[in-house]
């Protein structure tokens, strides 16, 4: 078990620039210990996907509200496959509707949450289920 | 305000409260010990005659129509004209939007907003990769004046003022605009309407990006200087709060962070373009959000009208009494309603739009009731609109000006709100103005700071959100229609583009494109080539690329 801190890199994908969300959860995982790269709004899949494999990162949080997150999410998974890196974790944020879930689970993703959750579960997932890789 | 006899009776009057106060409570504590707006402003338990009584009635309240506009820019109020009520609408195609506007047309709306998706907002095209997965989601598409004109087909436009809400590629669209209106032949100084125009919000707050602050405000003030010389019914700028609330703000940092904005814009218009403050400063307008704090939205919306009242004369020689109206659309606070227990949204929404209408909002937007789900389907559109129809015909708030006028809490939170916005003013004045305090990132870490607070407030329940952190349903099932763009939407699109692109005269777009760039490096005024490159079929990302090769283009930092 090492002692290395959980390192996060959020990212607002596609062209949304609802970025409230995505700026208090990164002073949010600052605050409860991990390390965050927050990279902005308007990144593509493939610059997160870089961003995430250059900073060595264990888990990648998307944040998503304008209805892109069907094509965007999905792709960010893909591309990290692609690079080798599939054991970097992704999980989504922001108006997804119930019915979008399976398909972004089946696509790769490990959690989705949605407007109510709180900042202390979000936290408590993260430590529950995502270890700094070795 | 008061005779000193009369402020002594208060005086012993209150001592006489103050001191059964004690004995309740000392008895039945309050409920909690700290009773604050959701802005966290402390609110006292209760206000009198001395909270007021530094104020001067003529001064400081007077009546509408009168310095400082406190009360309203117009002398009649609503008895003469109700706000517009304006709904702000797009999704799809041209096509398909054109139908929603005349649907709402026949609904008894009277003015147009357009909601624009988000390739067109951030001046890509829908055939850039950049643009997969998002045409038509968040609003209209639009690539070519093509498309803009099936956006307003029917709508007559010397009758129907249109808003536009669109940022960095503004003098693309509204280049469009011009150039249909010609084509329809109603000459410019016959249309009227609004585009939003307002970057320095974008890096404050809503973050459609396209090239850094200080070229975005030149080509604002290229707008400003066509409207004032060739457009004079259109407002070319929307100042607004709205986004910079949304992102978080308090309602004093949206009040200061908004009229500072203004301020840059004045300043940027009379330096770089020569003009008199008068000479377009009637034109401005202004866009504020109405949240659900009910008095601490009136008071914000009141006390808009009076810092902005001062500040022309005062910091810009103004003398022309129209250029100290503060006219301001205003639209309920999207980041108030709940994915929870929707249709509690709609209580929200009739809330805030009163408050909107008691601080003598002239133009309103009310949420729907699935805008926290997805874009809103026809029937929760009515509703909302019916909304306004509403308190504007039945409860009586429009039978007086001004009602909440003299209220010693009313009047004491409006003076505060001022204070306040004057603190932020100055703080940034003394940055060298809001174009370097946003360089410094000061309005975001601000906004970050109270955005941060709201959501450790909300799960601490110090601020509650019924159906998020109280009174929540177990299980709750959000059964609600939920309106979705399908993909094949992007592919209609997509067609229709090429369809443009195969039959235009490349040649031509190319030299209007060219001519654009020339005019972008010397300096000149980008309108009037934005209108031809467009009548020859240039595309908004076409023209945005101009900008942003020869302006560079901006990134968003990711402050936070």
């Amino acid at each position: 078990m090492s002692d290395r801190r959980i390192r996060i890199l959020l990212a607002k994908p596609g062209l949304d620039g609802h970025d409230r969300g995505a700026r208090v959860l990164a002073r949010c995982f600052r605050d409860a210990g991990f390390e965050v790269i927050y990279t902005g709004c308007h990144q593509t899949p493939e610059q997160i996907a870089s961003a995430a494999v250059q900073e060595d990162v264990d888990v990648v949080g998307l944040s998503c509200l304008s209805g892109a997150h069907k094509y965007l999410f999905p792709q960010v998974a893909k591309l990290l496959q692609d690079e080798g890196a599939g054991d970097i974790m992704v999980i989504g944020g922001g108006i997804i509707p119930d019915q979008d879930m399976q398909a972004l689970y089946e696509a790769g993703l490990k959690a989705i949450f949605t407007p109510g959750a709180t900042l202390d579960s979000l936290v408590e997932w993260i430590n529950t289920n995502v270890k700094p890789r070795a | 305000m008061f005779t000193k006899e009369l402020l002594d009776k208060s005086s012993l009057l209150r001592k006489k409260w103050e001191d059964e106060v004690k004995k309740v409570v000392a008895k039945h504590a309050d409920q909690k010990e700290e009773w604050s707006t959701v802005s966290s402003l402390n609110i006292k338990r209760i206000y009198g005659p001395e909270d007021i009584k530094d104020m001067d009635f003529e001064k400081d309240i007077a009546y509408p129509g009168q310095f400082p506009y406190l009360r309203g820019n117009q002398a009649t109020g609503y008895r003469g004209k109700y706000w517009t009520f304006r709904m702000f609408s797009g999704m799809g195609t041209a096509v398909e939007t054109n139908k929603r506007w005349h649907y709402l047309l026949t609904t008894g709306q009277t003015g147009l907003s357009t909601a624009f998706d988000f390739p067109t907002l951030m001046g890509y095209d829908t055939d850039s990769p950049k643009a997969k997965g998002e045409c038509g989601k968040c609003g209209v598409a639009i690539d070519t004046i093509d498309d803009f004109r099936d956006l307003i087909n029917g709508v007559p436009l010397d009758k129907i003022t249109t808003s536009m809400t669109i940022n960095p590629p503004a003098t693309a669209l509204w280049a469009m605009y011009c150039a249909s209106a010609e084509q329809q032949g109603i000459p410019l100084n016959k249309i009227g309407g609004t585009i939003q125009n307002d970057m320095l919000k974008e890096f404050i707050a809503q973050k459609t990006l396209m090239c850094p602050p200080e070229p975005s405000v030149k080509l604002i003030s290229d707008t400003i200087e066509f409207g004032t010389k060739y457009v004079p019914r259109w407002n070319t700028i929307s100042i607004s709060g709205y986004h910079i609330r949304e992102a978080g703000a308090t309602a004093v940092q949206e009040l200061a962070f908004t009229l500072r904005d203004g301020m840059e814009y004045v300043e940027d218009a009379i330096r770089r373009k020569g003009l008199h403050v008068d000479e377009f400063a009637p034109r401005l307008s202004f866009f504020f959000n109405s949240h659900i704090d009910f008095f601490e939205e009136i008071a914000k919306l009141r006390a808009a009208r009076r810092i902005w009242a001062k500040a022309m004369p005062e910091r810009y020689g103004s003398k022309d009494p129209r250029s100290w109206w503060m006219r301001f659309h205003t639209q309920t606070a999207g980041c108030s309603l709940t994915a929870q227990q929707p249709y509690n949204n709609v209580v929200r929404t009739a809330t805030e739009a009163l408050a909107a209408v008691l601080g003598g909002t002239q133009s309103l937007h009310t949420n729907s009731l699935d805008e926290v789900l997805c874009l809103p389907s026809d029937h929760a559109v009515q509703i909302a609109l019916r909304t306004q129809q509403l308190i504007a015909e039945e409860t009586g708030v429009c039978n007086t000006i001004d009602p909440l006028a003299g209220s010693y809490f009313v009047e004491a939170l409006t003076n505060e709100m001022e204070e306040k916005a004057w603190e932020y003013i100055h703080k940034i004045d003394d940055m060298g103005g809001m174009v370097a305090a946003i360089e410094k990132g000061f309005p975001q870490m601000e906004i970050s700071d109270a955005a941060y607070k709201f959501q450790q407030q909300i799960d601490a329940k110090e601020k509650i959100m019924i159906g998020v952190n109280k009174y929540v349903e177990a299980d709750e099932q959000i059964e609600i229609p939920l309106l979705e763009i399908d993909d094949s939407v992007e592919d209609e699109q997509l067609e229709r583009l090429a369809a443009v692109k195969r039959k235009r005269d490349g040649r031509k777009v190319a030299e209007c494109l060219n001519e654009l760039a020339g005019a972008c490096k010397k300096g000149e005024n980008v309108m009037p080539y934005c209108i031809e490159a467009v009548k020859n079929y240039a595309t908004v990302q076409e023209i945005c690329d101009v900008y942003r090769e020869v302006y560079g283009e901006y990134r968003d930092p990711g402050i936070y």
